[in-house]
């Protein structure tokens, strides 16, 4: 079947003939390698993509019910910038080390801050308890995020 | 002859000390970075593995045929196809690049495929028949120790064996096996050139060692066979021993198409190497002053099916059997059992880790028995740069401040998080009424790149070009930041604010040794700091300058060759970097066995639910011996990652493993921590010149992960009275 969505403001279409996530789709067929197979399971966020403005993991979603959908990956957070304020903070705070799971954390702060441009600690670390680092220990991340906090 | 005198390089911008920004960091934030998984190249295949569902058994028959009567399969290959050594193994070649014969392990490869796409790659592996013959899998390390089934036994004797202390504590530890879970996935892409030869880009931490292995199972020349440093999404240690590289370059070579292979995460838990859970039994005895007389252990550490890097460590975690403490009556009994578990090898720490967790207790019980202050116990058995660490004999030349670090954790004011929820998270699990408090220290000690005679050295190439100063090297960056620190090293060497990092392949770069041990800030960073420097006094002395920096060379105040003209003259520098030599241990494990030395010390805060038996972990403050932070930002970095693995393995983190099979190969059920659990970590950093890194600088990866465990598990002792000797603490090892 063909399935037309928006992808990161623009029209995008794609064939998919067998049962295929929004994740593969994205990544093997679109051409778009930023969002991350690491669980394939839903639990640690490195796929995460913004769907009709709901934060989702890409490996969770069928790729054909996408279709009518609005869909941003971490290749369309930035606008015309080349880093949006989420990820200037990470890249100062030091808050990518490997950085698989760097896209996923992005998605999901955008997110974040896009609802609350003046989330608490509390309200960061839920915003974040989806998505694993297994580097940084997220001290980094949460001190560039409290910085970002109220900018 | 002239009399020239040159100026040390100024204080260069981005040079050591500060704190530059990650220049793989822009890429890796919009997503355009590429790890081995995002390579594909024209007329790509999909390669597949076929893996033993049993964790020991033989091959009775193989059959391909129902594999390769599927549309759009190019290849399926057995040991059969295995054309050179059948064998590899990162210090034995014991393990078969295919299983022909017998299975040893759950999970182990049999056969691998090539085809058209993922889906059909995988449905092929599936459906290669093989019949087994299954065989009772031999899993307990006891036993395995008691039939001789070893690839390591250690013996550790140091003075006087019938030494004797009024004040006698024994304990018995368990540590269980932990897992890496570097997020990347093992991935790669090998394509053939043409001419026989093959390109390999795949996960890695050791290229030079993948391609000596690669050459040695296709039965190729070494200049056939070139392995490229690929994006790497963390390793840990998983990425040091071959998984999918020979595989790769058979089915290329094979098919003569490039091959790419990704392992899913559940075949990524059978992929790899996992941390080995270990088996310990400790008697410290003590004057009434609580300084130690006499230790003995005995230690298992369970190897699994294969060799790996088993017997170092073992060695490691003999070696480092009581801990940063002085002591002259020594007795360590190890062994590294071999059994039909999953192989176990490298991860963070190395030995280190496991031992910690008993020594840490026992010095803990030995201050209650004493009624002492669990620091001031650790205070009046550290050791100290000059004393002899009390396993090896070997004489201490490197500073050691254990008694800094104590003394700075006592000095720490334990601060309130601005927002910590409750062991239960945030529903309503825990009732607030049920929670206690507790407080604990550890502090641990490892080694500093390999040890036991290993030549560790790593070369490293400084070039001058119109981008400015290009360091070359194979040494793999993970994640750590090496590809910003090795350009800081370059600034400050050269004397030149322009400088990066380039990767090379094997064939253009001798070996930069392993990403592991902490040792590539000493080693590659040693290497990269002495050929920048030694191309600046190289390019003053030609023109006879007295200072280099971004405009060109200077004479007298003048600005005498630009920088455009010393580029098109392409000056270089190679350099080969080794760290003093070490020597293998003699029969009672005596020796100057390591090259240096890194301490630790972790503060654990933790709040239990002793009714659910859930902890909470609040905060973890820390003091390391760093010898001098070359980037202060990634130290702190390294120590907050590692604390937090320290703390997964101490209340979550655990391979369970039944029959051989490892029942939870998933991120629902092998537990990470997540952002909620990451506790607050307050650093000090300490730094002390004379250790023979650049700089003075100490590796700093490993040592946050040595006693970080320790410390957690004693502050839940603490909280809860109760006597536990095991990590990770599990619910019913508090609740029950």
């Amino acid at each position: 079947m063909m399935v037309t969505f928006t992808l990161n403001g623009r029209p995008a279409s794609a064939r998919v003939l067998r049962p295929l996530s929004l994740l593969d789709l994205l990544h093997d067929e679109l051409g778009l390698p930023g969002s991350k197979a690491v669980c394939e399971q839903g639990e640690c966020g490195s796929c995460s993509v913004i769907l009709d403005g709901e934060l989702v993991c890409s490996c969770l979603v069928l790729a054909a019910d996408v279709e009518g959908s609005d869909v941003t990956t971490v290749e369309g957070v930035a606008d015309e910038e080349i880093l949006n304020r989420v990820q200037q903070a990470m890249h100062e705070a030091g808050a990518v080390q490997c950085g698989f799971c760097t896209p996923g954390i992005v998605v999901a702060a955008t997110e974040l801050f896009e609802r609350n441009s003046n989330p608490g600690p509390a309200e960061i670390k839920e915003a974040l308890a989806g998505n694993i680092c297994r580097c940084t220990g997220y001290g980094a991340i949460i001190r560039a995020f409290e910085g970002l906090a109220g900018r | 002859m002239t009399t020239r005198t040159t100026k040390a390089p100024g204080r260069v911008a981005g040079g050591i000390g500060e704190s530059p920004l990650r220049p793989d960091g822009v890429a890796k934030l919009r997503g355009e970075f590429e790890y081995a998984s995002d390579l594909v190249s024209e007329g790509m295949l999909w390669g597949a593995t076929t893996r033993s569902p049993h964790a020991h058994a033989r091959i009775i028959s193989i059959d391909i045929a129902p594999a390769l009567a599927i549309g759009g399969v190019n290849a399926v290959l057995t040991a059969d196809d295995v054309t050179g050594r059948a064998a590899f193994g990162l210090e034995h070649p014991d393990q078969p690049v295919l299983a022909g014969e017998v299975v040893r392990y759950w999970g182990e490869p049999v056969a691998i495929v090539a085809a058209e796409d993922e889906d059909t790659a995988r449905r092929a592996a599936a459906a290669v028949r093989v019949e087994y013959e299954e065989l009772d899998p031999f899993v307990d390390p006891e036993e395995a120790d008691a039939a001789d089934a070893v690839f390591r036994r250690m013996k550790i004797r140091r003075g006087d064996q019938e030494a004797a202390g009024p004040v006698v504590v024994e304990g018995f530890y368990e540590v269980g096996m932990q897992d890496q879970a570097p997020l990347g996935p093992e991935a790669g892409l090998a394509i053939p050139d043409g001419h026989g030869g093959v390109d390999l880009y795949a996960t890695s931490q050791f290229v030079h060692v993948d391609q000596e292995q690669v050459v040695a199972s296709l039965g190729l020349r070494p200049d056939q066979v070139r392995a490229h440093p690929a994006g790497i999404g963390g390793a840990f240690g998983a990425r040091e021993d071959v998984n999918l590289h020979i595989h790769l370059c058979m089915l290329a070579l094979h098919t003569g198409q490039p091959v790419k292979m990704v392992y899913d995460r559940s075949e990524s838990f059978t992929g790899h190497v996992h941390r080995h859970p270990a088996l310990m039994w400790y008697r410290h005895e003590a004057d009434e002053e609580g300084k130690l007389v006499r230790v003995e252990a005995r230690i298992v550490i369970d190897g699994g099916a294969y060799a790996s890097t088993t017997a170092a460590v073992l060695a490691n975690a003999c070696y480092f059997a009581l801990g940063p403490y002085r002591c002259d009556s020594v007795a360590i009994d190890g062994a590294g059992t071999r059994t039909n578990n999953p192989p176990c090898g490298a991860m963070r720490g190395f030995g280190a880790v496991q031992v910690c967790v008993a020594y840490e207790a026992q010095m803990d019980k030995l201050a209650a028995e004493l009624g002492l202050d669990p620091l001031e116990i650790r205070r009046r058995n550290a050791l100290a740069s000059g004393d002899v660490l009390a396993t090896t004999g070997q004489v201490i030349d490197t500073p050691l401040p254990v008694v800094d670090v104590i003394d700075s954790l006592a000095a720490m004011p334990i601060v309130e998080p601005d927002f910590h929820p409750l062991p239960g998270g945030s529903g309503l699990t825990t009732e607030s009424h049920h929670v206690k408090r507790g407080v604990g220290y550890a502090v641990g000690i490892k080694n500093l790149g390999f040890s036991e005679g290993f030549d560790d050295y790593a070369q490293a190439r400084v070039r001058l070009t119109a981008e400015g100063a290009v360091v070359e090297t194979a040494a793999i960056e993970v994640g750590q930041g090496l590809v910003t620190v090795l350009a800081q090293l370059a600034r400050s060497g050269l004397g030149i604010g322009e400088a990066v990092v380039r990767h090379v392949d094997t064939s253009r770069i001798d070996s930069a040794g392993s990403t592991s041990a902490s040792r590539q800030t000493q080693i590659s960073g040693g290497a990269t700091l002495e050929a920048a420097a030694r191309l600046r006094e190289r390019i003053l002395e030609h023109h006879e300058g007295d200072q280099l920096d971004d405009e060109g060379v200077w004479r007298g105040g003048d600005l005498s060759v630009p920088m455009a003209a010393l580029v098109d003259e392409g000056w270089e520098e190679t350099v080969t970097f080794r760290h003093p030599d070490t020597e293998a241990p003699d029969d009672d494990g005596q020796g100057v066995v390591h090259a240096d030395f890194a301490i630790a010390g972790h503060r654990a805060v933790v709040d239990v639910d002793v009714e659910l038996g859930l902890v909470s972990v609040v905060r973890v403050d820390t003091a390391q011996d760093v010898g001098r932070a070359l980037h202060p930002g990634a130290v702190r970095g390294q120590i907050e990652g590692g604390i937090l693995q320290g703390v997964g393995l101490a209340v979550m983190e655990e391979l369970v493993i039944e029959g051989g099979v490892i029942k939870n190969p998933n991120f629902t059920d092998y537990l990470l921590p997540t952002i909620l659990d990451a506790p607050d970590v307050e650093a000090l950093l300490i730094e002390q010149d004379g250790s023979w890194g650049p700089f003075g600088a100490k590796g700093v990866g490993e040592p946050p992960t040595i006693s970080s465990t320790s410390a957690v598990v004693a502050a839940i002792r603490d909280a809860t009275g109760k006597d536990i000797n095991r990590a990770p603490v599990r619910p019913q090892d508090i609740a029950l």
